[in-house]
C-alpha cells in the first residue's frame, strides 16, 4: 500500500530544500493556500464542471434532447434530416458537424458570451433573456427571506443557549426541529390550502404574480409596495423554512463557544455579560453559520420550483417548471447554469465575509488547516 | 454493522445485540421527543409495509361520491374519482419509504467507503474526491435533480433511488473523511497498518465499527433528504410512477385543480400530513440519537 502516512509527509517536508528560489515557490504556494484563492478556484471549478456535465448530458446521452428534437422535426416529413439537424443544433448553439471536443469548446465559448441557445418553445427567444427576466424575482425573495431568518434565527438561538434547559429553550428547540422537518414546498402548499382556500384569511389569487398587472416599474411607493405585497408569501416561506436551521445551529454553536477558555478569561476580567455575549460568544458562534448561508440559499432556490408554482410567482422556479413540462431543454439548461452561477457567487461572498469576520483567516501563510 | 464487528463482550446473560437494544430503548425513554419520533417511525413502517397486507387495495371508487368530506364511511373523505383517501394513505407509503431506504443505504455506503479510503490513501485521489464533493455541495441539489430526471426519466423506484443517490453522498463523505483522519492516528489503526492487513481490512474492521453511531445518524438524515427530493420530483410529474403513492396523490390533486376546492381539503391535506409526520418522526429521532451518542452536547 502506497499510503503517505503523516510521518512520510514530515520527512518530505524536511527534505524540502531551503534555497531562495524554493522559498519563493513556497511563498507562492502560501498565496495559493489562501482561503480567498481557494474559494475562487472552487467557484471556477464548480462552474466548469456544471457546464461540462450539462453539455455531455444534452449531447451524448442515449435519447438526448437533440436527437429527440431531430426526430420531432423530421417526423411529419416536411423537413429533411439535415435541416432538422441544423435547426436542433442552432437551438442549442452547438455545431453538430464538428468533432465533439470542438463542439464542447464552442459551447463554452458561446457560454462566455452569454449565448446559451434559444428556447424550443418560444422560437427565436434567447435563453439568456428568459432567465434574466425571472432570476431577479427569485433572488430577491430567497435573499430577503434568508436575511430575515438568519438574523432572527441567530438571535433566537443565542437566546435559547443562554437560557439552556428552561421552558423557552425547549419551546424554541422543539419548534425549530418541527419547522425544519417540514419540506419548504409544503409550507407554501399549506398556506395556499389552509390560509387561502379553507379559511380565506389571505387573498392568494390577488397576490399571484411578481407584480400586479399594469404596474409601472420605478422607484415609486406604489410599485415598491406592490412588489412587497406579491413577494410576501414566498419571502415568508423561505423565512419559515430556514428559521429552524439557524435556531438549532446557533444554539449548539453558542453552547460550544460558552465552554471555551476565552469566555472564562473574559468573565474573569470582569467584562459585562452583554459584551461577552456579543463580542466573544456570539461573534465566534455565528462564524460557522455564515459558511452555511450559501448552501441554504441553494436549497431554498431548489424548493422555489414548487413554492413559486403554488403562489404563481414569476421566478426561476415557475419558469423551470414550465420548461420541464414543455421539454424546453435549452431553457432548463440555462436556468441550471444561471442558478448555479448565482449560488457560486453567493458562496464566494460568504467565503469572503467569513475571512473578514475571522481574523485568523486573513493572515498570510494560511492559519487554517483546510 | 454486523454483531461480529462489535468488540467482544464478557460473560453476559443476554446476547449483546439484545442487551444494547434494551439499553438504547432505556436511554431513548428519557427523551420524550425522541421517543415520539421512534414511535412515529415504527408506526409509519407498519403502516407502509404491514397494513397493506390486511387492507385490500381499492382500485376504483364510487363516482357518485366525488370529493366527499370525512365521514364514518370514509374517515378522510374521497378523491376526484370517489376513491377512499384513507385507503390510498395506507397503500401509498410503501414506495416512498422504500426509495428513502434504498437511497439512504446507497449514499451512506458510497460516502463511508469513499470517505474512509480518501482519508487513508490521501494524496491526489483524496484531493480530487474532496473537490468533487465540494462541487456537489455547491450546486443547488433539487435543480440538478430536476434537470437530470427530466433527461434520464427514471421509470421505476430503483432508478429514482439511483438518481437521488448521485448527489446525496458528498456531505457525509466529507464528514466521514474528517473523522477517519482523526481515527487513523489511533494506535490500533497504526498496529493494523504495520501488520500490513490491507486497506479493506482497515476500513471495514478497524475504522468503520468505531463510526457506527455517526453512520446511523447520517443514514436517517439521508432518508429525510431522499423523501424531500423524491416527493418534489414526483409532484412535478418527472417520475412516471403508477400505483399508489402519497406524492402521486398530490400530483393528481394538482392536475385536477383540487388545491382550490374546499371539499377536497382532506384529499390534499392527508398525504401532506403523512409526509410531514414521517419527516418529523425521523428528525426527532435523529435529534435524540445525537443526544444519546454525544451526551456532552448536540453537535451541529
Amino acid at each position: 500500500m502506497a499510503a503517505t502516512t503523516p510521518a512520510d509527509a514530515k520527512i518530505v517536508a524536511q527534505q524540502f530544500p531551503t534555497t531562495p528560489r524554493a522559498n519563493r515557490a513556497r511563498h507562492i504556494l502560501g498565496y495559493w493556500r489562501h482561503p480567498v484563492a481557494q474559494a475562487l478556484v472552487k467557484a471556477f471549478l464548480t462552474i466548469f464542471v456544471t457546464t461540462t456535465i450539462t453539455f455531455f448530458l444534452i449531447r451524448l446521452m442515449p435519447g438526448n434532447p437533440i436527437d429527440i428534437k431531430i426526430d420531432e422535426l423530421t417526423k411529419d416529413g416536411l423537413m429533411t434530416y439535415q435541416e432538422a439537424r441544423a435547426q436542433a443544433a442552432s437551438l442549442f448553439s452547438i455545431d453538430l458537424d464538428r468533432p465533439v471536443f470542438e463542439q464542447y469548446l464552442s459551447f463554452v465559448g458561446n457560454l462566455a458570451h452569454g449565448n446559451i441557445g434559444y428556447s424550443f418553445i418560444s422560437q427565436g427567444t434567447p435563453v439568456m433573456s428568459i432567465v434574466l427576466a425571472v432570476l431577479p424575482w427569485t433572488l430577491f425573495s430567497v435573499g430577503t427571506g434568508l436575511l430575515f431568518s438568519f438574523s432572527i434565527g441567530v438571535f433566537l438561538g443565542l437566546f435559547a443557549a443562554y437560557n439552556r434547559n428552561t421552558k423557552i429553550d425547549h419551546i424554541l428547540s422543539l419548534g425549530g426541529s418541527i419547522i425544519s422537518a417540514v419540506p419548504n414546498y409544503f409550507i407554501a402548499l399549506l398556506i395556499v390550502i389552509v390560509l387561502g382556500v379553507e379559511l380565506r384569511w389571505i387573498p392568494i389569487t390577488q397576490m399571484r404574480g411578481a407584480t400586479s398587472p399594469g404596474m409601472q416599474p420605478g422607484f415609486t411607493p406604489a410599485f415598491i409596495g406592490d412588489v412587497l405585497f406579491h413577494a410576501a408569501l414566498p419571502i415568508s416561506v423561505f423565512f419559515l423554512a430556514t428559521l429552524g436551521h439557524w435556531i438549532l445551529g446557533m444554539k449548539s454553536a453558542t453552547i460550544n463557544a460558552l465552554e471555551e477558555d476565552y469566555v472564562n478569561a473574559a468573565r474573569a476580567r470582569g467584562l459585562s455579560d452583554g459584551r461577552i455575549m456579543t463580542a466573544y460568544v456570539g461573534r465566534n458562534a455565528v462564524l460557522p453559520l455564515v459558511t452555511q448561508l450559501a448552501i441554504t440559499a441553494g436549497l431554498a432556490i431548489g424548493g422555489s420550483i414548487l413554492i413559486e408554482q403554488y403562489f404563481v410567482y414569476q421566478g426561476v422556479g415557475l419558469r423551470l417548471q414550465a420548461a420541464v413540462t414543455q421539454r424546453d431543454y435549452p431553457v432548463m439548461q440555462g436556468i441550471l447554469l444561471m442558478v448555479t452561477l448565482s449560488v457560486v457567487i453567493a458562496n464566494l461572498a460568504a467565503d469572503l465575509l467569513y475571512s473578514k469576520l475571522d481574523p485568523r483567516i486573513g493572515r498570510a501563510g494560511g492559519a487554517t488547516g483546510a | 454493522m454486523t454483531a461480529a464487528a462489535l468488540p467482544r463482550a464478557g460473560d453476559r446473560t443476554l446476547p449483546r445485540p439484545v442487551e444494547s437494544a434494551i439499553e438504547f430503548l432505556r436511554l431513548l425513554s428519557k427523551r420524550p421527543s425522541g421517543l415520539i419520533g421512534f414511535i412515529g417511525i415504527v408506526f409509519f413502517l407498519s403502516l407502509a409495509f404491514i397494513a397493506p397486507l390486511f387492507v385490500p387495495n381499492q382500485e376504483s371508487g364510487d363516482i357518485t361520491q366525488l370529493y366527499e368530506t370525512p365521514s364514518l364511511q370514509h374517515l378522510l373523505g374521497t378523491d376526484n374519482a370517489g376513491r377512499d383517501v384513507l385507503n390510498q394513505i395506507v397503500q401509498g407509503g410503501k414506495e416512498i419509504i422504500s426509495v428513502a431506504l434504498i437511497t439512504a443505504f446507497l449514499t451512506t455506503l458510497v460516502a463511508t467507503v469513499l470517505g474512509s479510503i480518501s482519508a487513508l490513501v490521501g494524496g491526489r485521489f483524496d484531493a480530487a474526491l474532496v473537490a468533487i464533493a465540494d462541487i456537489l455541495l455547491t450546486v443547488p441539489p433539487l435543480i440538478v435533480l430536476i434537470v437530470i430526471s427530466a433527461l434520464a426519466r427514471p421509470t421505476n423506484f430503483l432508478a429514482l433511488a439511483l438518481v437521488l443517490s448521485l448527489l446525496g453522498w458528498a456531505g457525509l463523505m466529507r464528514q466521514v473523511r474528517a473523522q477517519v483522519l482523526t481515527l487513523k492516528e489511533r494506535d490500533y489503526v497504526e498496529a493494523a497498518r504495520s501488520l500490513d492487513l490491507g486497506l479493506i481490512h482497515i476500513v471495514f474492521r478497524e475504522i468503520l465499527p468505531n463510526m457506527r453511531s455517526y453512520i446511523v445518524i447520517h443514514f436517517v438524515l439521508a432518508m429525510t433528504g431522499a423523501i424531500y427530493a423524491q416527493v418534489a420530483l414526483i409532484i412535478l410529474g418527472l417520475v412516471p410512477f403508477s400505483g399508489k403513492n402519497w406524492a402521486l396523490m398530490l400530483y393528481f390533486a394538482q392536475t385536477q385543480g383540487a388545491f382550490y376546492f374546499n371539499d377536497a381539503f382532506w384529499f390534499v391535506f392527508s398525504p401532506i400530513l403523512a409526509i410531514i409526520l414521517l419527516q418529523l418522526s425521523l428528525v426527532l429521532f435523529v435529534n435524540a440519537l445525537e443526544d444519546i451518542f454525544n451526551p456532552r452536547l448536540r453537535s451541529s
